[in-house]
């Protein structure tokens, strides 16, 4: 299991596990994580898994893929070099700790 | 290897399944299944993760996991070979093959962003004036009728009225529009009666769809106009950027027709969820994620296997024709618990009603768009939503939309 730490715009801190291959969006979903809507479901086609990674969690998180860039220009809170969408973040071992902070709204 | 026209069957390869995989003598695209399709779902899940149809020679996925998993996995199952019966590589399709929806990676990447930064969740804002105040005025002439014919009156009016505008399209005819998607989507089935009956109109609705697309046919401010800046800065060729604007009509006519439909449907047959949404109007996109889930309104979609490889452990030979029966995967009650109660609370993150990964509906923030504007306008203008007589569903090889939809509005 990969332990993922959701830290929410108030700064609670909410941990979850995932498998390799969940995705970072996917996890929060599934544990009812409040913070990420991911409405598009993963297709890269809404920017409302918007989160900031840790400054410790950026070499394993590695940088945003192809087209992600496009889609953040929608995200409804301020984007900074550390702002992914979750749904591209798929676990790896690499990741096990990833801690992850997220915006104080998604749309 | 070669085959010879005589030896395919619905235009692709005909294959032997591996053993183990069950098969299952039925015709899914038999017109009383296609208008009421909820058993036919459960049989394909109880079946198995893969199903052998003989008639068409295809495998068929409907269980959720399954099916997410074949319908995104654009490495192994391509859809540049069409995402119907019909297999590309082997027989001309109707039209030049779409260079958004069927193609693979790595040219999808070219058109889909192009798409995706014109189709964004910014550039849906940007219409949500225009939106709201169309349904709202669409809304206050109806519930001066009394009782509507909510397919006509309310489903085809409103994206009808309002995509032309945001495509920025000068030259507007709604049947034309709402009969070209009926005719791309049923072509993606088998050569049946549905199919040819759509594709009788193609001489006459196929030219005025291309002429319409045309650079000098758009207004300079709309979606076409996005996409055409693309051609001007070298990312498309010309021919390419009319291709797409056709997409956005071939796709976003007659699915956002069937979504308003079905939403209305839903509602009008569960009163107490309408009285929940009238409570809590933040509900209105959960409650059109959960209407997308409940109904699909692309209920199957096909894939073809670009090489030997597996569902669910069972080999699939090369050019295997793999349709994914999306209105099965979102009534699974493996994922969902409960999927047969239209709940507006069940937030269905997840349904693949947009399909799912590198091919996941492009116009899905357009959808949610209208569908907030036309829901925003009933909850702020109608009291009560009720059946005024039988819905008739309306039979696609690829949408399930209804036919007729009689309902009362009861104003506030």
């Amino acid at each position: 299991m990969i332990k993922v730490t959701y830290v929410a715009h108030d700064g609670s801190r909410t941990d979850a596990e995932g498998e390799l291959g969940d995705t970072v969006m996917s996890l929060a979903i599934n544990q009812g994580i409040d913070g990420i809507i991911g409405e598009c479901g993963g297709s890269m086609m809404c920017a409302t898994c918007h989160c900031y990674v840790d400054e410790a969690w950026v070499g394993a998180t590695g940088p945003r893929l192809d087209g992600e860039e496009d889609m953040l220009e929608s995200a409804a809170s301020e984007v900074n070099e550390r702002s992914r969408l979750s749904c591209q973040i798929k676990l790896t071992e690499e990741m096990d700790g990833l801690v992850v902070h997220l915006p104080e709204e998604q749309v | 290897m070669s085959f010879s026209q005589a030896t395919l069957i619905e235009g692709h390869k005909p294959i032997s399944p591996a053993s183990g995989i069950p098969a299952w003598d039925i015709d899914p695209y038999d017109v009383e299944i296609l208008k009421d399709p909820n058993a036919y779902y459960a049989e394909l899940r109880a079946l198995g993760e893969v199903v052998y149809i003989p008639r068409y020679s295809i495998l068929t996925v409907g269980r959720f996991e399954t099916t997410r998993k074949v319908f995104s996995d654009h490495e192994n199952f391509l859809s540049s070979r069409g995402v119907g019966l019909n297999d590309f590589k082997l027989e001309d399709p109707w039209r030049p093959p779409s260079i958004i929806l069927e193609v693979d990676q790595p040219d999808h990447t070219r058109t889909r962003k192009v798409m995706s930064r014109a189709l964004s969740p910014k550039v849906a804002k940007g219409f949500a004036d225009l939106f709201h105040e169309t349904a709202d005025a669409l809304v206050d002439r109806l519930l001066g009728q009394g009782s509507i014919e909510a397919v006509a009156d309310l489903a085809e009016a409103f994206p009808t009225t309002v995509f032309p505008k945001a495509v920025g399209m000068k030259d507007v005819n709604p049947r034309y529009l709402v009969d070209y998607g009926a005719m791309v989507f049923n072509a993606v089935g088998p050569d049946n009666q549905l199919r040819r009956d759509a594709m009788s109109h193609a001489g006459e609705i196929v030219p005025w769809i291309n002429a319409a697309c045309a650079r000098d046919r758009l207004t300079k401010d709309g979606l076409g106009a996005l996409v055409y800046a693309s051609a001007d800065d070298g990312t498309l060729s010309e021919d390419e950027a009319g291709m797409l604007v056709r997409s956005f009509l071939s796709a976003g006519v007659d699915t956002t027709v069937t979504g308003i439909g079905n939403a209305l449907w839903c509602l009008s047959q569960n009163p107490d969820q309408w009285d929940a949404l009238k409570r809590d109007p933040s509900l209105i996109r959960a409650t059109f994620e959960e209407v997308l889930r409940y109904t699909s309104p692309v209920h199957t979609f096909g894939r073809t296997a670009g090489q030997a490889t597996e569902i669910a452990g069972f080999p699939v030979e090369e050019g295997t024709k793999v349709t994914c029966v999306l209105g099965a995967a979102n009534m699974d009650p493996d994922k969902w618990g409960d999927p047969e109660k239209f709940r507006i609370d069940r937030k269905p993150v997840g349904h693949i009603a947009f399909g799912a990964g590198i091919h996941g509906c492009v116009g899905q923030n357009i959808a949610r768009a209208e569908l907030e504007a036309v829901l925003g306008a009933l909850i702020k203008k109608v009291d009560r939503i009720e059946p005024a007589g039988d819905a008739v569903w309306r039979p696609s090889n690829a949408i399930r939309a209804l036919d007729k939809l009689p309902i009362n509005l009861i104003p506030n």
